[in-house]
């Protein structure tokens, strides 16, 4: 393996891998990460204690919440996100936040403390093949026995995580080779060899795909996480004013372009929007930018856009034509894409077409919206709560979302006004991800509000780190939207297993008096006319903020497209 | 969509994890593999895997860019048996008495142009190397006899267009620099 390096540093003498491993991580810009110590990592830990001034260390109540923090730190700041633990079960602890972000395309390097290396192998004291455990969910794992091997290696795992398709990283490193002593110098990374993290764009393709434009009478696009992962926010936006094409976001994609631009058609997939997903089946050509094509949007494959023309503006080789088929490829970064499709493109507008739009979408309003945001029986629900929320946020906060029901309910409704503002676990779906992913989301952008969004199910699932959110004293906001219900899989249960709801009533406990365990003020709420000053108060506080609010329990997220079906038997009700 | 016999060869970084990244990507889809095996290649420090497959072209496509995808892979390629040259390799161990009592044994051998690799008193061995179904049908022809062992190779193969790895490194050292 050969990598191109620069800006070689200075040779420092005789320091420990423990040590280079801070040093490695302060060269490549790291300021803030999450872990949790343990035996085979203290050597690093005890690094960290020297380096404090230099490096701020959060101890997370449980190492998943380190991985969702990392997350969450990487989607608000656009940085790569960091996360140690000890060997055994320190480290298999990780792998459900690797296996989030290796779905997600979120930069994040692992660091693993391992046994020492004449011990590897011999089942020694939690000993775990944490290599071979975490293969499959990392973009890239190396496992390093020698001091000597620290710097290249973990200078390949920075550069390996943000480049090209963002990812996680595993590095595993033996505890000899943490005490181990050698000349430290690093030298940043810059290419390897057998890694093109960048594809260059055909530029003939750009001519094919402007000349399908150009023919387009009914043209949509659809849009994901590439736009902000490829910081083409503004790109893109020029693009939908130029092209006058409407468009719609896939969950990850949300927030890339302000909820109330003109161009924006809402979501599309199994609890997206009316709109977009019916018109999926009835534009004539189809522009997905940045955006993988996952089930959870197309529904049934087979009735897919099958009338329309495909343009596909993708930066992974391995996505191209792997669920659906384009006309046109364009294989680059969607920044330098969208930028060359911008030079060629005759400004348009398509009156007729967006009609059919509004007119969907006026049938979404009357049967679903109005009834989610303006409710006339008595229990609340969770669209009128985020309503209240865009209130009191101005469309300005980070929503950070569990998931469940009130997920979906949350990125329909919040607004947002600027980009890397919607965190939430999207191909993965991983229930417990929000409370530890909004410990990062805040640390990752300290001047923003912070609301975390999450399900009384999910939010037992790492509620632990409100200890984390107290000890940090981070001004997080949490709104458990309480259903007494996994509610997601009951809709499930109710609407295909005949209301047999197997296992999916909570008997839930007190949650104000949990969160004031931590010393963290807290509210519940069950009236509307409580609503309003409840998330007021939440919303002005610059403390960590607690509020249950107590919804409709068997309320129901629509549309929805059954799973499997086509995106045209999106059901209203 | 019909399944095919495809050669994969990928080539690689030699590097400790990568053949259990590779085989991971086979496991999550639930692919059996025919066969698999790796070898230094032509170029100093890159290596080569074949792997045999059987499945449909969409599949044998997404899986070649999976691996692709993966850090350490330099390029990865795939063939139909009509485009490479491929042999496989037996060994056979029979106990020596056949050889000596069993006169049909000699013509057995020598029809199938197999090598005796060595001969003990107690044992001998033979080696071939030919199609999948030459070698099973020398060992259907030697079970008579008492076979002792019998092991067969993953398929090596060459392909019959060229790679031109070089040349893609080349532009992969361009783009980097
Ligand atoms: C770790 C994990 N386990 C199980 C699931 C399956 N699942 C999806 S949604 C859901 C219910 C979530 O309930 P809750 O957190 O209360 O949110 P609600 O749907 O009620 O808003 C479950 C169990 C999951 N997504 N993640
Ligand atoms: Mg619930």
């Amino acid at each position: 393996m050969s990598a191109n390096t620069q800006n070689k540093s200075k040779v420092i003498s005789n320091i420990s891998g423990a040590e280079a491993v801070i040093r490695c991580l302060l060269e490549e810009g790291v300021e803030t990460l999450y872990g949790y110590p343990g035996g085979a990592i203290m050597p690093i830990y005890d690094e960290l204690y020297k380096f404090q001034d230099k490096l701020h260390h959060v101890l997370t109540r449980h190492e998943q919440g380190a991985t969702h923090a990392a997350q969450g730190y990487a989607r608000t700041s656009g940085k790569v996100g960091v996360a140690v633990a000890t060997s055994g079960p320190g480290a298999t602890n990780l792998v459900t936040g690797i296996a989030d972000a290796q779905i997600d395309s979120t930069p994040m390097v692992c660091i693993t403390g391992q046994v020492a290396s004449h011990l590897l192998g011999s089942d020694a004291f939690q000993e775990t093949d944490i290599i071979g455990i975490s293969t499959p969910v990392t973009k890239w794992n190396c496992q390093i026995t020698k001091a000597s091997e620290i710097p290249e290696i973990m200078a390949r795992a920075f550069f390996i995580a943000r480049s090209g398709r963002p990812g996680p990283v595993l590095i595993d490193i033996t505890k000899d080779a943490q005490f181990e002593h050698f000349d430290f110098s690093y030298k940043k990374c810059t290419g390897i060899r057998s890694y093109q993290p960048y594809p260059i764009l055909d530029e003939v393709k750009v001519e094919e795909a402007i000349a399908l434009i150009n023919q387009a009478k009914k043209p949509f696009i659809v849009w994901g996480q590439g736009v902000i992962l490829g910081q083409a926010e503004e790109e893109f936006k020029t693009f939908l004013e130029t092209s006058g094409i409407p468009a719609a976001w896939t969950i990850l994609g949300l927030s890339a372009l302000p909820t109330d631009h003109p161009s924006n058609r809402g979501m599309v997939g199994m609890h997206g929007n009316y709109a977009p997903n019916m018109l999926t089946n009835e534009c004539d050509l189809l522009i997905a930018i940045g955006m993988r094509f996952d089930d959870r949007v197309t529904g049934d494959l087979n009735t897919y856009a099958k009338q329309a023309k495909i343009i596909h503006l993708e930066l992974d080789p391995a996505e191209v034509n792997k669920n659906v088929t384009a006309d046109v490829t364009l294989l680059a970064d969607c920044k330098i894409t969208l930028h060359r499709l911008n030079e060629k493109i005759t400004p348009k507008t398509y009156p007729e077409w967006i009609q059919r739009f509004d007119d969907l979408d006026a049938i979404e309003y009357k049967k679903v919206i109005y009834n989610d945001l303006h409710p006339t029986k008595p229990g609340l629900t969770m669209g009128e709560t985020i309503e209240m929320i865009n209130t009191y946020s101005k469309g300005n906060a980070v929503i950070v979302t569990d998931v469940g029901q009130h997920q979906m309910v949350a990125c329909r409704y919040a607004k947002f006004n600027q980009s890397k503002s919607n965190v939430t676990s999207g191909g993965l779906g991983t229930m417990g991800f929000a409370l530890p992913a909004a410990i990062g989301a805040k640390m990752g952008a300290p001047d923003r509000e912070v609301v975390a969004v999450i399900g009384d199910g999910g939010y037992q699932m790492t509620i632990q780190e409100l200890g984390t959110i107290f000890q940090q004293k981070l001004a997080v906001k949490i709104v458990v939207l309480n259903n007494d219900f996994l509610g997601m899989v009951r809709q499930w249960q109710q609407l295909f297993f005949d209301k047999r709801y197997a296992s999916t009533e909570m008997v839930n406990p007190d949650f104000v008096k949990i969160a004031e365990g931590y010393y963290i003020q807290a509210k519940r709420i069950n009236q509307r006319e409580e609503l309003e000053d409840a998330v007021q108060d939440m919303m002005a506080s610059d403390q960590p903020y607690f509020l249950e609010v107590c919804v409709e329990k068997e309320d129901n997220v629509f549309p929805m497209i059954p799973t499997g079906a086509s995106v045209s038997a999106i059901r209203l009700e | 969509m019909e399944t095919k016999t495809y050669t994969l060869s990928v080539y690689s970084e030699n590097n400790i994890g990568l053949l259990n990244r590779i085989s991971a990507i086979f496991l999550k889809r639930h692919i059996n593999l025919e066969s698999f095996s790796t070898s230094a290649s032509e170029i100093p420090d890159v290596f080569r895997f074949v792997i045999v497959i059987n499945v449909t072209p969409n599949t044998v496509r997404r899986l070649v860019q999976q691996i692709e995808k993966q850090v350490d892979v330099i390029k990865a390629f795939y063939h139909t048996d009509e485009e490479t040259i491929f042999q496989e390799n037996a060994l056979y161990k029979v106990k020596s008495s056949a050889l000596f009592e069993e006169r049909h044994i000699q013509n057995v051998i020598k029809n199938s142009h197999a090598n005796i690799v060595t001969v003990s008193p107690e044992f001998f061995v033979i080696e071939k190397t030919g199609f999948r179904e030459e070698t099973e049908q020398l060992r259907k022809d030697l079970e008579p006899f008492g076979l002792l062992q019998f092991v067969r190779s993953g398929r090596i193969s060459v392909t019959k267009a060229k790679m031109g790895i070089s040349e893609i490194l080349n532009t992969f050292k361009n783009n980097n620099n």
